[in-house]
């Protein structure tokens, strides 16, 4: 049908035509397919004369590009807008979207704080603790590293409330560890002296827990069940909140805007099986750590474990912008520095020379394979308490060598390289434009482990899935090997029980034997064969 | 994602700690657009940057006609120069597979891999032959980029149909996935050629359109557990990430036509998927 004779034939709006004027064949055969696409009329109702006519007002009204190519997709949209509700009901439905549960959350981020306005805003200013993370997120962002600056600002506030809350003296942005499920913000907070202990309580009571049950078994073996006598070696003490592998502790949360949550100090037990098993963080706290070797803890633990093994390996900053506090000279027993003091008289050298490892040193000390920063004497302990008993064994312990790991401010050109290839990756933010450019320092160990320098500005920034690089593939730890067999000896060999002949013929035997020595032999020699 | 809308995608990505310098960038934005024009490509996507040891690959993807198989990829080093990557022959694939550790930085370095091949002599005796197998880093770098197109990437499902003719090109009509939907590892597809199409359970259902279903759902990879689906702003965009090669990262925000994926990683495979899930 021509475009002319359908607009011609479509003047009747009704199919049937009420004048009296004979319809001519043409027109009649209009009307019958025009009925006929009228009448066809599916179980939904929908008849396709209606259905084309929606479908030609919807794109006349839209007229989209390369309309033939999409007809499909229009007439299936057209039916479905049919079915759909027009939304107009009596009450709203209420969006329970995560995205909202979120956005009410982070809405009160953005609150101003309470009270006067000015007041409130002077005492900010006077802030020391946060740091100016805006700057830092340029600064990184400059390097091509770091997370998106929306975020960053979020995450900035959400620091900023946490300063707020708890007695914190000094607090950085550490960076954010990726889980299959959620994300962990971490932020790394030193606590004014003498507070923030109370969690190092709260972390004591799942030891306790486990003496407890250890006595409640005690109780309940109460028979005369033999008890092995091996004593398993004494755990190696965790260091103390504020020195080694706990000198920071550590805040993480989920989404910035929610409860920023501690995280328990790692022991030096977590941190050497931490280093035997590679697990996915799923990012709830409480979720176990299913391995071999045994994690001892749970996903916090792990998480707290990792931490230190990843700030211990990548915090690196420029030579001498950080210093050893001038009290700290003398130590003692020739063990190094604990702790070093970013340096208030730090001159930046040019760009070009931060551009090489050497000009670059750790300021976190390296954790021994104890799992400790300092070393700790496991003999020592045993001396004291078990002076009267175990002399004789105490000596022939030996005496172990203490593990010695590199001082503090060692120079990133002393690492030792992995497989082959080098420990870190340093360059230059941009080629073009040296004399602004920024020094990026990355871990070829810890991928994602970034520091940024630029001026007196020197920054680290994690980002990734906690996982170290290796070149070969994990395997995990082989089971111990098989107990040895326990030694053989004759007293223990199993034999038959002699029969009554047999004992009558060795009572027999005895008897002749008594009797006179050369007499009795030959008549029992066939006997004592049998045997 | 899309040469043209990288920045917006980058935004979205930049959670996970997907960020380029602006010099990158503004590069970037510079050089894809004469790539596309010389090279006479329909579309270009930036599709990811691999580390190295000393230097940094940014890898591109021309698309010709079909969006699945005509395509080339292209690496640059400085954002600006592109050159175009070796065919991933089967040969070469296997070749580099041997290599060891990361990629250095420099496409003519020589990797080297000491095949030790042992050959039964007269006897007992097993003779040991040394082989030493080279793999130019252009070359690895090739077969990288085409095993992480096969294994992980992926599209929405109904971002792409395929033509009565065969040709697979973008579909006018996507509209996004919806919430609900877009948490469902059935609503990703792999986008590669799939071979597997007459084993589907899945074309046996009603529901299964052939002009979209023609690619494989990732929600049957193996092991369970090779996706993570992440919200990152509440629902507002869902980000999966790869744990089979840690780096690639999609993004989707549901209800938009928006999405896209990025690999930003060292260029190898997580084999140790099985012992970290």
């Amino acid at each position: 049908m021509s475009d002319t004779q359908s607009r011609k034939s479509s003047q009747p709006q009704t199919p049937v035509p009420d004048g009296a004027q004979e319809p001519t064949t043409k027109e009649q055969n209009f009307l019958t397919d025009k009925t006929y696409l009228l009448s066809t009329t599916n179980s939904t109702g929908i008849n396709l004369y209606e259905h084309l006519v929606t479908c030609l007002r919807k794109i006349l009204e839209e007229r989209p590009r390369d309309v033939v190519d999409i007809f499909e997709d229009i007439s299936k949209e057209c039916k479905r807008s049919r079915l759909a509700g027009d939304g107009d009901s009596l009450r709203g439905k209420l969006d329970r979207s995560t995205e909202i549960a979120l956005a009410e959350i982070q809405k009160r981020l953005f609150n101003r704080p309470d009270g006067d306005d000015d007041e409130a805003m002077g005492e900010d200013d006077a802030d020391p603790r946060l740091p100016n993370l805006l700057q830092l997120a340029f600064f990184f962002e400059q390097g091509g590293v770091g997370i998106d600056k929306d975020e960053i600002y979020r995450i900035w506030l959400s620091l900023k409330k946490l300063v707020d809350e708890k007695p914190i003296e000094k607090l950085r942005f550490w960076g954010k560890v990726l889980g299959t499920e959620q994300n962990y913000y971490v932020a790394e907070v030193e606590f004014r002296e003498g507070e923030g202990e109370e969690e190092a309580e709260e972390e004591a009571e799942p030891e306790r827990d486990d003496k407890d049950d250890e006595e409640g078994e005690e109780e309940e073996t109460e028979d005369d069940t033999p008890k092995p006598n091996f004593k398993p070696a004494p755990p190696v003490p965790k260091e103390e909140p504020g020195t080694g592998a706990n000198k920071y502790a550590y805040f993480v949360c989920n989404e910035p805007g929610k409860a920023w949550i501690r995280l328990p100090n790692a022991t030096p037990a977590q941190i050497h099986v931490a280093r035997r098993i590679k697990k996915f963080f799923t990012g709830r706290l409480d979720a176990p750590i299913v391995t071999y070797p045994p994690f001892p803890g749970t996903e916090a633990n792990y998480l707290r474990a990792q931490i230190a093994r990843i700030s211990a390996g990548t915090h690196v900053s420029p030579k001498d912008f950080y210093t050893f506090g001038e009290e700290e000279e003398e130590e003692e027993d020739g063990v190094g520095h604990e702790s070093c003091a970013e340096n208030p008289e730090y001159e930046p050298p040019p760009v070009r020379a931060l551009a090489d490892p050497e000009a670059w040193a750790h300021h976190v000390l390296h954790i021994l394979p104890q799992g400790r920063t300092r070393w700790w004497n496991p003999v020592q302990i045993d001396e004291d308490e078990e002076l009267e008993d175990e002399e004789e064994e105490k000596e022939e312990q030996p005496q172990p060598q203490p593990e010695v790991g590199p001082p503090l401010l060692t120079s990133l050109s002393e690492d030792a390289p992995i497989d082959g290839m080098q420990p870190w990756t340093v360059r230059l933010s941009s080629g073009l434009v040296q004399r602004f450019a920024v020094t990026v320092v990355s871990s070829n160990l810890w991928p994602g482990a970034h520091a940024v320098a630029s001026g007196k500005v020197c920054e680290n920034i994690y980002i990734g899935w906690g996982h170290k690089f290796t070149s070969e593939n994990y395997s995990p730890a082989p089971p111990p090997p098989v107990m040895a067999e326990f030694v053989s000896d004759p007293e223990l060999k199993e034999t038959d029980d002699p029969t009554p002949e047999e004992e009558a013929a060795l009572k027999a035997l005895l008897a002749q034997a008594e009797e006179g020595e050369e007499e009795g032999y030959g008549d029992e020699e066939g006997g004592e064969d049998d045997d | 994602m899309e040469s043209t809308t990288f920045k917006s995608g980058l935004e979205y990505l930049g959670g996970s700690g997907v960020v380029l310098s602006p010099e990158q960038r503004a590069k970037l934005q510079t050089s894809l657009v004469i790539l596309k024009q010389e090279q006479k490509f329909q579309k270009v996507y930036l599709w990811g940057r691999i580390s190295g040891i000393k230097d940094d690959y940014f890898i591109a993807k021309g698309v010709g006609q079909d969006e699945l198989s005509d395509t080339r990829a292209l690496y640059s080093k400085d954002c600006m120069e592109w050159g175009v990557l070796p065919v991933a022959t089967p040969e070469i694939k296997a070749k580099a597979a041997l290599a060891r550790g990361r990629f250095t930085g420099d496409p003519s370095h020589d990797f080297e891999h000491v095949e030790v091949k042992r050959i039964p002599g007269e006897g007992d005796e097993i003779h040991e032959e040394e082989e030493t197998i080279t793999i130019k880093e252009e070359e690895r770098l090739a077969a990288v980029v085409a095993e992480i197109d096969s294994d992980v990437a992926i599209v929405p499902r109904g971002a792409f149909v395929r033509t009565p003719n065969g040709q697979v090109v973008e579909n006018r009509s996507f509209e996004g996935l919806s919430v609900a939907d877009s948490c469902k590892l059935t609503s990703y597809l792999h986008f590669r050629g799939s071979g597997e199409l007459h084993r589907r359970r899945q074309l046996e259902f009603a529901g299964a359109d052939k002009a979209i279903d023609f690619l494989d759902p990732i929600a049957e990879d193996i092991p369970l557990g090779s996706w993570g689906v992440v919200y990152e702003r509440g629902s507002g965009l869902v980000c999966l990430r790869s744990h089979l090669w840690p780096g690639y990262y999609f993004y989707h925000v549901p209800g938009t036509r928006l999405y896209g994926s990025f690999y930003a990683g060292v260029g190898q495979k997580n084999l140790d998927l099985a012992f970290m899930l």
